[in-house]
């Protein structure tokens, strides 16, 4: 019986990571393929840890598997949040059928640095007056 | 069809191929911070291809390479992150 549920788990696992693997690589653009990337996967690791924690049925690596699931489910929503900020800011252009942009004329964007769908407004502090 | 041969011939196979299609994306990618999530990615689905030999070898000490990768992961992506970050403040990318 808990053999079963070891196939049927790891089968799982393994189709989440194969469909992780095929957004990243059929998706438009970064912000999408990031989106794809680290939930999909991070559930189907998930899904082979608890698989070898039901085959060992051991106090130790049952805490090990936890430690391991726990880790990953903190970590990758906190760097992809990193990840996907940096490459805002770098410039990295959203896919042309994107719908709403909310960062775009927000004050999240540190002053002078360009964004990147458009380059900012020049700032009404900064003309000078042509004639004198 | 035993456990061990099960997820030996029908599921690492399926991790198998799932890392040489992110390795295609680590290789096209047209930016950085592509290929900075195809690293995330496929060192994550290493801890999962670990997990699997861990019940086919019926070996556990197999466990402990996951954390460090895992570990290894998140500290990878956190730096180049910071990195790409202080590159575009003096105008470098």
């Amino acid at each position: 019986m808990s053999e079963i549920l070891i196939m049927v788990l790891c089968t799982l696992g393994a189709l989440f990571i194969l469909i992780a693997a095929l957004g990243i690589y059929r998706m438009p653009d970064f912000y999408t393929r990031l989106s794809v990337t680290v939930k999909a996967s991070t559930l189907g690791v998930g899904c082979i840890l608890g698989a070898v924690a039901i085959y060992f049925y051991d106090f130790s690596v049952s805490t090990k598997v936890f430690a391991i699931i726990f880790f990953l489910f903190i970590t990758s929503p906190v760097a992809a949040y990193m990840i996907s900020r940096t490459a805002y800011l770098s410039g990295v252009k959203l896919w042309k059928g994107s719908v709403v942009d909310e960062l775009q004329n927000s004050e999240y964007l540190k002053d002078g640095e360009p964004t990147a769908s458009k380059p900012e407004q020049p700032k009404p502090n900064d003309q000078i007056p042509p004639s004198l | 069809m035993t456990l061990q041969q099960y997820l030996l011939y029908i599921v690492s196979p399926i991790i198998c191929l799932a890392l040489i299609i992110i390795f295609i994306r680590f290789l096209k990618g047209p930016k950085v911070v592509d290929r900075v999530i195809a690293i995330d990615l496929i060192i994550t689905s290493g801890v999962g291809l670990i997990g699997v030999f861990c019940i086919i070898y019926d070996i556990p000490s197999f466990l402990d390479v996951a954390t460090i990768l895992a570990l290894i992961a998140f500290l990878s992506t956190i730096a180049f992150a910071y990195y790409i970050d202080q590159g575009d403040k003096n105008g470098k990318r």
